[in-house]
């Protein structure tokens, strides 16, 4: 019976029995990779296939799952309003210190879609020009986070000992605070402008992939394809790069996109504090804070950068979710 | 338990004492000199040198520490430069009014959140399950301080539903005045009978405390909602199906309650995390609590009241977590083996 190659594959497809001739008669079976003597030219391209078959599931999945296809539209279009603002901000004097006395207050109109502010400027250039603040201050803090937190999450979790002891007992002490207030106190020492904020915020994101990463780490560390590389001599340099952090690679972008919308949040937060940036930088948060004199009579001046912070944090979170649940095949097969 | 309670203890401690070097750290090692700002814009080196010494800050830095520490926990958390009171007194006039705003706030978001969060898992895909994650996520990207004005302007401005400003009509004063007996005016209001005072405590009530609910709303519904996604498939769940109890009955009578462990964890997080959201609320609905007390120290550049506060606030937290801790080791025994 195991000897008959003749037969046609009697088991699940899943079953690895002889490479059965790849002729058209193979209804289920593992499709792509047959035996490893096949000379035939169908197998050459193997990564081909299979990139394709990764690509057209997650476009399947982004099917599946609207969500996540919204968030990554609207974080393309963000991205591009930042990129192209320059070219698209119908006035572009107005994303800095520009007046224009005559034309305080305006309500929204074909000249100005979103209205004017207290001094006359454009507010849909301003909301545009934004666009390069916030999503610019989540990149820095969150680089910021990631260099500082993971060598210490790889240094926790790799090491073990007093050294996992103190680094872990460190973040638990940040980890105390509420985000937002140990930034606030830190930026409320600082002078207030945008450097501050990103540093103010970066000092409290790291513990996060610190732990993130420490528990990859060791749980790795331990596994016996780790101790076999040591028994073979291997740097410690070479186990750290090769096996310990391409662990924590996935959990960690599903991390990074998540807190993109949170940092924007902070940071709106701050400058709505006066903490951050100061006037005519075109930051959401601060034109809401400077609108909300006038906020009673004028909606507009609020309005639309507080409709910028949501819908960038929104679009964000958004793509940060669907790319848990893309990635994360627990999840996936609970739908 | 009894090692668990104390291994559970002794880390609490330890981030405790942690958090009070931490604001030391903050407050001391910035760029910036405490005794200039105390002194004030017009005194010379002599009058700074003076505060200097006044303020302990010419001292050996582990000294200084060590009297910040003393000065922590006998009570003396230092002076507010704005108010010119004690820091922690200004802190235990303001809180009550926080605390209520935060507790209604997580009422609110607990009586959403959970029921959106069981309806989501119960139909995964479809699009009332879309409906409610896309809002929860709305939800946890929510700027509070823009959703306050807004709601400010359209619910109490325009439509005039209800009140703008404060915790209650300041004209009920003088016909029904509040007895303040625990300082929440609500729970003052109820325990003395002044029931117009009551009414309008809760409607001036409604506005901040929504505001405030739209971050925990949204995460509780995406815990809940992960939480029974986790469990649907389990043999006892599964269980209960096989015993022929309908649908309804499975979720929101087995599942719900298993999905409370993870909703009492992400509150007491929260917990923590809305009283900070209150610094961007209170100052715009004019609620006398430590928000509005910890903004105006931002605006004054107070350091001794903005760390009080981080200090306090750090405490809760940590407290909050610890109970939290220690009753899901109570319930279960998986926790406290581990």
């Amino acid at each position: 019976m195991i000897d008959t190659p003749s037969l046609p594959p009697s088991g699940p497809p899943g079953s690895p029995g002889p490479p059965s001739p790849p002729g058209p008669a193979g209804p289920a079976g593992p499709s792509g990779p047959s035996g490893p003597a096949g000379p035939r030219p169908a197998v050459s391209p193997r990564p081909g296939p299979g990139a394709a078959r990764r690509a057209a599931a997650l476009a399947a999945r982004a099917r599946a799952n609207p969500l996540l296809a919204l968030g990554g539209a609207l974080s393309v279009l963000i991205v591009l309003a930042a990129l192209l603002a320059p070219l698209i901000a119908p006035y572009p004097a107005d994303a800095g210190s520009a007046t224009h006395p005559f034309a305080v207050l305006r309500p929204p109109s074909a000249a100005h879609w979103f209205g004017t502010d207290q001094v006359g400027r454009d507010i849909l250039t301003r909301v545009l020009y934004g666009a390069r603040v916030s999503p610019l201050i989540a990149f820095f803090v969150l680089l910021i986070a990631c260099l500082v937190g993971i060598p210490l999450g790889v240094a926790a979790g790799y090491f073990g000992g007093w050294l996992d002891d103190v680094i872990m007992r460190i973040t638990d002490i940040f980890l105390a605070f509420p985000a937002l207030l140990l930034a606030l106190a830190l930026a409320s020492v600082l002078p207030a402008s945008l450097t501050s904020v990103t540093i103010a915020i970066s000092a409290t994101w790291w513990p996060w992939y610190t732990r993130l990463v420490r528990g990859q780490a060791a749980s790795v560390a331990g596994r016996p394809y780790v101790a076999s590389c040591r028994a073979l001599g291997i740097s410690r340099r070479r186990i750290i790069f090769r096996h310990i952090l391409p662990n924590a690679i996935t959990p960690l972008i599903v991390q990074v996109s998540l807190d993109v919308g949170g940092v924007i949040l902070t940071a709106s937060a701050l400058s709505f504090l006066g903490l951050g940036a100061q006037d005519p930088t075109p930051d959401w948060g601060l034109m809401v804070a400077e609108g909300q004199t006038y906020f009673t009579t004028d909606w507009w001046v609020v309005t639309f950068p507080g409709l910028a912070i949501l819908v960038t944090a929104f679009a964000f979170n958004l793509l940060g979710d669907g790319l848990r649940d893309a990635l994360d095949p627990r999840r996936v097969m609970l739908r | 338990m009894t090692v668990y309670i104390a291994r559970r203890l002794l880390l609490a401690i330890v981030v405790v004492a942690g958090v009070i070097i931490l604001t030391f750290v903050i407050a001391h090692v910035v760029p910036g000199d405490p005794a200039a700002t105390w002194a004030g814009p017009h005194a010379g080196p002599a009058q700074i040198a003076a505060a200097r010494r006044f303020l302990g800050l010419d001292r050996p830095l582990p000294v200084q520490l060590g009297s910040y520490f003393g000065g922590i926990l006998s009570g003396n958390w230092g002076y507010s430069i704005h108010t010119h009171r004690p820091v922690l007194s200004d802190i235990a006039v303001a809180a009550p009014a926080s605390l209520e705003l935060v507790i209604a706030a997580l009422l609110i978001a607990v009586i959403v959140g959970v029921p959106l969060g069981l309806v989501s898992a119960r139909w995964p895909g479809r699009p009332v399950d879309h409906l409610v994650r896309a809002g929860s996520i709305l939800g946890v990207s929510m700027p509070i301080f823009w959703m306050a004005l807004i709601f400010q302007l359209v619910f109490a401005q325009r439509l005039r539903l209800l009140p703008v400003t404060g915790e209650y009509a300041p004209g009920l004063l003088f016909s029904h005045p509040l007895a303040r007996r625990t300082g929440f005016p609500v729970v003052d209001a109820l325990i003395t009978g002044n029931w117009p005072m009551l009414g309008s405590t809760l409607t001036h009530l409604i506005l901040p405390a929504v505001v405030v609910a739209a971050y925990p709303a949204g995460l509780i519904a995406r815990m809940v909602r992960a939480q029974v996604l986790d469990l649907v498939g389990e043999t006892h769940v599964q269980m209960t199906r096989a015993l022929g109890f309908p649908e309804r009955a499975v979720f929101g009578r087995y599942l719900m309650k298993l999905a409370w462990n993870p909703v009492a964890a992400a509150l007491a997080l929260v917990f923590g995390y809305s009283l900070v959201n209150t610094f961007l609320v209170e100052s715009i609905f004019d609620w006398p609590g430590l928000g509005s007390y910890a903004a105006a120290s931002i605006g004054t550049l107070d350091t001794p009241a903005i760390l009080g506060v981080t200090l306090f606030i750090a405490l809760v937290y940590v407290v909050a977590n610890l109970v939290v801790d220690l009753v899901q080791a109570a319930l279960d025994p998986r926790i406290r083996l581990r």
